[in-house]
């Protein structure tokens, strides 16, 4: 699969698709998208890395081991379900606040983390599968 | 009872869990010394429970209440009368003795802070387990008992031995567990009662019940397996294993006395029907001649001592079954006097081995002069058991013989098992108390020398309050014979038993024991040889049955896992889908719920075109030549349904579906590369149709499921909930999504957990080498 015409496409693309699944991860609240889609979109890019450019480089580049990336999303949803509890509400309780820089209002909330943990699940777990089949694990 | 005398209990039955955590850090401060310390422990729950005799010696009890399981009206309760304070005093005495004994016994021992943490923990449960009141604790209680005795006797878990005794004294005890939780569910079940106080007061409702006859077996199981009862006897002898201080105590003192203590209590509620008064005598007869005569084959001290104790449990059960008033004094009295004399001699079996290296009865003799103290003990200990005049042990024989009924051919017979028992314990009595001590010095490879003040304390105690409970019998009686003997009886009992002997039948059946134990003692190495051809002659027993069926179980669940888990994919494959297709297609054929068939869709031309993506999607992966175009192929089909989602109104849906099926092809591909199958399919013609009839049920039992299920008239409480309150209180427009992270966040928490589990099982897959399959050759690896 390393052709020339692959391996001089490939880094445009990853780049593209992970910036694509970081944008489909932040949207998702309103429309089509979320945590698990944009997951699945930047796993695409990894793959599409490993194959051009082989196993050892994704693990460079990525520079923490999948797995590490899956536990701290898991860890990141929790907290994202524990914060309501320090608001004494039950766990996982949506909670919303609004930063505002002059004009720019930037809305942030608890279920906007748990998506974030959840994209990172799917990319650590997903990725960690796809390169352990791909390659020895040597990481 | 105040509040604060409450929670002083509770301290009491908490307290040695909490010294059991602070075991091993006192013992790397201050070493054996720790047992100074730590013998506090249990001698102030001694102190606390005195407290109680003057309540409970004037026919008051003494109950306390916490709030444990609400839901099930289940607590952590107390009830303590005259039966659970003799107990929790036994207990706490010995226990004082004990941890000063293991402190000089286990001296310089690696692992000692350890073993003190195990004994307390055990004393804490057998401590729980004598004042439950609910059948709850009792229950918990009761399996930490196992499940401690388990840690001590493969204490020195080195030793092969002593995990096998370990492992068997858990496993024979732990199905007792169970059979006593059935047993006590039942009796739950039969009449609503869920504590022992309450049960007492309701035996005849119980009786009546037609659950009695099921509740008592179940029950029986558990006292039964406790306290070793032929033919469960063998785990008591394999558990000296253990070190001697566990040996003295949870084997003789108090554990085995577990199950007694549980007929003893539930006397008045299941005791007085003809199936207790035969099933007990029968089995306890039958358990002490069978104990005393394998007791005289020994010639290890601690191992003669212990079939002495299966025959004494054998005693205490068959008395107990009586039921008579008598027989009950008789069983209180033996019961107190055996933890005191059988505690003792255990201890001065540890003494003389721990001294002198031997605890072999043919090599042992006259180290009477160098170990006096041990000497006094041991002969105290011994005059109680063999129950000569002055002695505690002595009270209690005497009122066996007067409570042994005589009129019947079925109590005469009894009666000859009782003196042929006693006489027998009376002989191995002196075996070990007297005999190693006097005549020509053995042949010791020690210099033998008394022991520190911390090993004799304990045997000295025991044996000397052996004669002074005897002397002052008067307030013995009062404070625990009497008040534990109404307890079990259901209604009030005096005791009165003295030195002074019964005249009469009584007297003489005692002189007949004496003489019989004389001559068993004199000849002890005729009889061992008797006895050893006997057993040599009969060559199994259920030691060994035990790990014939331990062997079987193993086989059998090696055989069955070979079934089950055969370890080809195509037979899991298989079995899994055709469960699938009959489960769905034949509930739907037997209860004629097949659907209407639909009419053809009116659909665009890009729709159709579309659709037929999909079906030469599907047909290009059965036709494919290799695996890699099939694979590819399966991409294509998914990949159209995923378009169709799109146009009829799933954007999510196809969205995911669309990154899904790309990241299968490629996982599918790599897993291709890793397995090194050959790239063409190779099943023969008749697979290929058992796999394809089994596939095309799966499809068509699919179909015809969601067809039938939009047929149905459809629910929309639901999705009318999520589209009026999505964005109102989520601040959301996309429902699915706010579905997921909002409205049903805890299912998402769970399952992206889930994900993660099975990327680390499948990373650790990966790196799984082809694995070994060897059946388990021995019961061996603990």
């Amino acid at each position: 699969m390393r052709t020339l015409i692959f391996r001089t496409a490939a880094p445009t693309l990853t780049a593209l698709m992970l910036l694509f699944s970081v944008f489909v991860l932040l949207r998702g609240h309103n429309e089509p998208g979320g945590g698990f889609i944009g997951g699945l979109i930047a796993v695409s890019a990894f793959a599409i890395h490993g194959i051009a450019f082989g196993v050892h480089q994704v693990r460079r580049t990525l520079y923490f081991h999948p797995m590490a990336i899956s536990g701290f999303g898991l860890f990141l949803a929790i907290l994202a379900g524990l914060i309501s509890l320090a608001f004494r509400v039950p766990l996982l309780t949506g909670l919303w606040t609004s930063l505002t820089f002059g004009d720019l209002t930037i809305d942030l909330s608890t279920p906007m983390l748990f998506d974030i943990g959840v994209y990172l699940v799917v990319v650590g777990s997903i990725t960690s599968i796809a390169l352990a089949l791909e390659g020895r694990e040597d990481a | 009872m105040g509040t604060g005398a409450q929670s002083l209990t509770l301290l009491a039955l908490l307290l040695p869990f909490l010294g059991a955590i602070a075991a091993p850090l006192l013992t790397r401060v201050l070493k054996h010394n720790a047992a100074w310390v730590l013998a506090l422990v249990p001698l102030w729950i001694f102190i606390h429970f005195t407290g109680f005799m003057g309540t409970v010696a004037g026919g008051e009890t003494v109950a306390g209440f916490f709030d444990w399981i609400p839901s099930l009206g289940v607590g952590f309760s107390w009830y303590l009368d005259g039966l659970s304070l003799t107990f929790a005093l036994l207990i706490s005495g010995i226990g004082t003795l004990i941890v000063l004994y293991s402190g000089g016994y286990l001296k310089g021992h690696q692992q000692q802070g350890r073993f003190f943490s195990f004994i307390l923990m055990f004393m804490g449960a057998m401590q729980g387990l004598v004042v439950s009141d609910s059948f709850m604790t009792l229950f918990v209680f009761w399996e930490l008992t196992s499940i401690t005795s388990f840690l001590l006797i493969g204490f020195d878990h080195d030793r092969e031995a002593a995990r096998r005794a370990a492992l068997q004294a858990l496993i024979v005890t732990g199905l007792g567990g169970l059979s006593l939780l059935a047993g006590l569910l039942v009796i739950w079940n039969a009449t609503g009662i869920n504590s022992l106080s309450a049960l007492l007061g309701s035996g005849d409702a119980m009786r009546s019940s037609p659950l009695y006859l099921l509740a008592l077996v179940l029950v029986l199981g558990g006292a039964f397996t406790k306290s070793a009862q032929f033919p469960l006897h063998f785990w008591l002898p394999n558990a000296m294993q253990a070190p001697t201080p566990v040996s003295a105590y949870l084997h003789s003192a108090t554990m085995v006395k577990a199950g007694v203590y549980l007929l003893m209590r539930l006397n008045p509620a299941l005791g007085g029907t003809t199936a207790w008064e035969t099933i007990l005598p029968l089995f306890g007869g039958v358990t002490l001649l069978v104990g005393t005569v394998l007791a005289m084959r020994q010639t290890d001290l601690k191992l003669m001592l212990a079939y002495t104790t299966v025959a004494s449990l054998g005693l205490l059960v068959m008395l107990t079954g009586f039921g008579s008033d008598k027989a009950i004094e008789a069983a209180v009295l033996y019961l107190i006097a055996h933890s005191m004399f059988k505690g003792a001699l255990f201890m001065v079996a540890g003494l003389i081995d721990h001294e002198t290296g031997v605890r072999d009865i043919r090599r042992l003799g006259g180290i009477g002069r160098a170990m006096p103290v041990t000497f006094a003990a041991g002969l105290l200990a011994a005059l109680s058991m063999g129950g000569l005049p002055l002695f505690f042990g002595f009270l209690a024989k005497e009122e066996i013989y007067a409570a042994l009924p005589t009129g019947t051919p079925w109590g005469m017979l009894l009666t000859a098992v009782a003196v042929g028992g006693n006489a027998l314990m009376f002989a191995i009595a002196f075996m070990v108390g007297l005999k190693p001590f006097i005549g020509a010095r053995g042949d010791i490879p020690k210099k033998a020398h008394e022991g520190p003040p911390l090993l004799w304390i304990g045997p000295l105690v025991l044996g000397l309050s052996g004669l002074v409970a005897a002397l002052l019998s008067g307030p013995a009686h009062f404070m625990l014979s009497s008040p534990m003997s109404s307890a079990v009886a259901g209604t009030a009992i005096e005791v009165h038993a003295s030195t002074v002997p019964h005249i009469g039948l009584p007297l003489l059946l005692s002189l007949v024991t004496i003489a019989l134990g004389l001559t068993a003692y004199l000849t002890r190495d005729r009889l061992r040889e008797v006895v050893a051809a006997g057993l040599k002659a009969i060559g199994w027993g259920p030691d060994l049955g035990f790990d014939q069926v331990m062997r079987g179980l193993l086989k059998l669940s090696f055989v069955v896992t070979k079934i089950v888990q055969s370890g080809r994919l195509d037979i899991y494959l298989t079995v899994t889908f055709s469960m699938v297709a009959l489960a769905l297609l034949v509930p739907m054929v037997i209860y004629n719920e097949l659907p209407v068939m639909p009419e053809m869709p009116m659909l665009l031309v890009h729709e159709w075109t579309i659709v037929v993506i999909a079906v030469i999607g599907l047909g290009a992966v059965v036709y494919a030549k290799d695996r890699l175009t099939a694979i590819v192929s399966l991409g294509i089909q998914g990949l159209a349904v995923a378009l169709l989602f799109m146009l009829f109104g799933a954007p999510d849906l196809s969205f995911t579906q669309f990154m899904i099926e790309t990241l299968s092809v490629v996982i599918l591909a790599l897993v291709m590369t890793r397995l090194r199958l050959s790239p063409t399919d190779h099943r023969p013609a008749s697979e290929k149709v058992l796999d394809v009839t089994i596939s095309g049920a799966c499809g068509l039992a699919f179909g015809l499921l969601l067809l039938k299920v939009t047929q149905n008239p459809f629910d929309d409480t639901l999705s009318e909930f999520f589209e009026t309150h999505s964005l109102a209180i989520a601040h959301g427009r996309n429902i699915v999504n706010v579905i997921i992270v909002d409205f049903r966040g805890l299912d998402t928490l769970g399952e992206i957990a889930v994900v993660m589990v099975a990327g680390l099982a499948i990373l650790a897959l990966t790196r799984v080498r082809t694995p070994d399959r060897k059946p388990p050759a021995t019961l061996e690896g603990g």
